[in-house]
């Protein structure tokens, strides 16, 4: 299935000349996020990718509504973002599962803080399955792997039906195995329900294997360098002639990236 | 107010967390050792029993006989039964943890212990019932003490109940009270402005220093105490909720609220689960504060109660009576701490082999 997107296609996130700079308590500063302009269309799977530090947490901690952008502005389906919605799912960094609930409550969590648990019991059982959890539902998260935990935490979003599921390198823990394993699960998920995905990665073969957009950030301040296009097939191959074509050229634009002089270090 | 002073608390009772201790360092017991150990502590027991059955009683003791449903029974031979009982009661326990290598060797450790504790027994009858070596009438023997249950076994039944009927509303109340000011005080920050304050300020006073107000304050003796149990356990558990609460990470309401998590939910679901190994820690420290303030209360103007029934005794010197009170203080102050910590354990069983213990 071709995803061969034009830029007429439906917007549902638009993210205008958007700053974020951080505090602390002695003064300092740090630029997280400077004059993000971005668009994402509905229904897109776009990674983004850039070095440790340059801001891709701090974007998806916006569009989350977790954080207020300094300046600009995020809409969703032309709504500004005001707060924290089920509506857009976030899988966190570190997983984040409630250590006093079972794996089986954890997930389930979305469907209570909406009322909607009692009509939709069968859905928990459902999402255990499909991210292969079964037979660990009544385990505390302490008690399974850091793989696993990981594959709840993500069941957890999915079980709201979001719009947007923001990823913010959910398969940083996992072996490569379980990896490839749940990266056909999100191709899968996103196939079928149409869910918009935005997932931060520092894996550049997993973006290019799941991604109809790249978009590569370079940091301090972070900035948006670039947007690539994948024009790939699905299921793509990670050993054809074009996927490592693209492999290349991004992997050098990352590389120019981290390689231009930055005024901080300059002395 | 002498006797206030004379019987200030000393630390609370220390929490069940020793046991686990015991139970962690499981050491593998033969069977050998086992046998031995079994052995240790009946003996001890029996050596108690014997030397109250076949050591003379030499000093004048007034030994009366009084008759329990249809037994004739001196307090000797109710030492002996109890003794017996006891007997009868390791016996079960440690056949019951033959089978378990952990309980196994919890058993065993404790074996010496209990053995000594007959011996102690024995030597403390001896010197106190058939000898009167001990200053009398301060330090009646061991069998002497069990004498009150055969004269007004009904009367003292009458202050246990007393006693726990006070202690349960008072503590009741005051983990309610506790966990719900704790709570709003860890959460909103207003609340904590206004309120810890004089949470801090109020925590430090002993409850019974209240007791004059308490007094005259409440239409009866039974609300004034409860109002002190209530103070008192009132201030441990409030502040440990609150700051239990306001340790909240930030990341796990953040988690919440992207799954569509409200105040309610947050508040109920994420702040309150997560500060529970904090509520339970002011709970225990409560419990004791409140033992403490039950006692010193009931000792000071309360129509029964354990510590009524001390007063009481006091009064007619009558010391083995004072003990008794205290014995059953003892088996029913740990038989409480014994169930809050099941229930503790109950409900922080997510905890189990997270933390270390
Ligand atoms: N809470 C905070 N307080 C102060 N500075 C912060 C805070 N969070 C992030 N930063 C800074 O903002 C910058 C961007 O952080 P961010 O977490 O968005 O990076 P990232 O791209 O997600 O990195 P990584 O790939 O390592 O997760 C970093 O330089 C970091 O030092
Ligand atoms: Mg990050």
């Amino acid at each position: 299935m071709s995803r061969n997107i034009s830029e007429t296609r439906d917007v549902i996130l638009e993210i205008e000349n958007v700053n974020y700079t951080y505090y602390d308590d002695y003064d300092n500063h740090v630029e997280a996020l400077q004059n993000i302009n971005l668009s994402v269309r509905r229904g897109e799977f776009l990674s983004i990718i850039g070095s440790s530090g340059c801001g891709k947490t701090t974007l998806l901690r916006l569009i989350a509504g977790l954080d207020k952008p300094e300046t600009g502005k995020l809409t969703l389906n032309g709504q500004q973002i005001s707060g924290p919605d089920p509506q857009r799912g976030y899988v966190f960094q570190q997983g984040g599962l409630f250590q006093w609930m079972t794996v089986e409550k954890n997930i389930a969590t979305g469907l209570k803080t909406r009322r909607v648990y009692r009509q939709n019991k069968e859905l928990v059982a459902h999402f255990i399955e499909l991210v292969g959890l079964k037979g660990f539902e009544k385990s505390y998260p302490h008690q399974i792997s850091g793989g696993m935990a990981q594959r709840a935490a993500i069941a957890r979003a999915l079980i709201n039906n979001p719009e947007v599921l923001l990823l913010d390198e959910p398969m940083g823990a996992l072996d490569s195995f379980t990896r490839a394993d749940i990266q056909d699960k999100l191709l899968e998920l996103h196939r079928e329900n149409k869910t918009t995905m935005i997932l931060v990665t520092h894996d550049v073969d997993e973006a290019i294997y799941l991604s109809d957009r790249i978009v590569i950030m370079t940091p301090r301040p972070g900035r948006i360098s670039e947007i690539m296009e994948v024009n790939l097939l699905h299921p793509r191959h990670r050993g054809s002639t074009e996927f490592l074509h693209i492999r290349r050229s991004i992997l050098e634009k990352l590389h120019l990236a981290s390689a231009m002089p930055q005024p901080e270090y300059i002395i | 107010m002498r006797n206030l002073t004379e019987i200030l608390p000393s630390t609370p009772l220390p929490e069940v967390a020793e046991e686990k201790q015991l139970r962690n360092r499981t050491k593998i017991i033969t069977a050998g050792q086992w046998w031995f150990n079994f052995a240790l502590t009946l003996v001890g027991f029996a050596v108690a029993i014997a030397a109250n059955i076949f050591v003379k009683q030499v000093a004048n003791v007034e030994i009366k006989t009084y008759t329990v449903a249809g037994f004739n029974l001196t307090f000797n031979t109710l030492y002996r039964l109890v003794t017996g009982a006891v007997i009868l009661l390791y016996m079960a326990i440690g056949i019951f943890s033959y089978f378990d290598p952990d309980r196994r060797a919890k058993f065993t450790g404790r074996a010496p212990f209990r053995f000594v504790m007959g011996l102690v027994l024995a030597a403390w009858d001896i010197s106190g019932t058939k000898l009167l070596l001990l200053p009398q009438p301060f330090f009646p023997g061991p069998a002497r003490i069990l004498e009150p249950f055969l004269i007004e076994a009904d009367f003292i039944l009458e202050n246990i109940l007393y006693s726990l009927r006070l202690f349960f509303v008072g503590f009741s109340l005051s983990v309610i009270l506790g966990i719900g000011t704790g709570i709003l005080i860890g959460w909103f920050s207003r609340v904590y402005y206004w309120f810890y304050p004089v949470l801090k300020m109020t925590g430090v006073i002993p409850a019974v220093a209240w007791m004059p107000f308490a007094l005259t304050l409440f239409p009866t003796p039974f609300m004034a105490a409860v109002f002190l149990i209530v103070i008192c356990g009132w201030f441990s558990i409030a502040s440990l909720t609150a700051q239990g609460i306001q340790s909240t990470p930030k990341s796990q309401l953040e988690v919440a609220r992207t799954l569509g998590a409200k105040t309610l939910y947050l508040v109920c679901h994420v702040a309150i689960p997560q500060a529970m190994p904090q509520i339970f820690t002011g709970i225990s420290n409560a419990t004791g504060f409140a033992f403490t303030t039950l006692v010193m209360a009931e000792m000071m103007g309360q129509p029964g109660g354990l510590g009524y029934y001390i007063n009481l005794s006091k009064v007619w010197s009558a010391y083995y009576k004072v003990f008794a009170s205290i014995l059953v203080m003892a088996i029913l102050f740990s038989l409480i701490m014994k169930i809050i910590g099941l229930i503790r354990a109950r409900v922080l069983r997510w905890q189990k082999g997270w933390v270390k213990e």
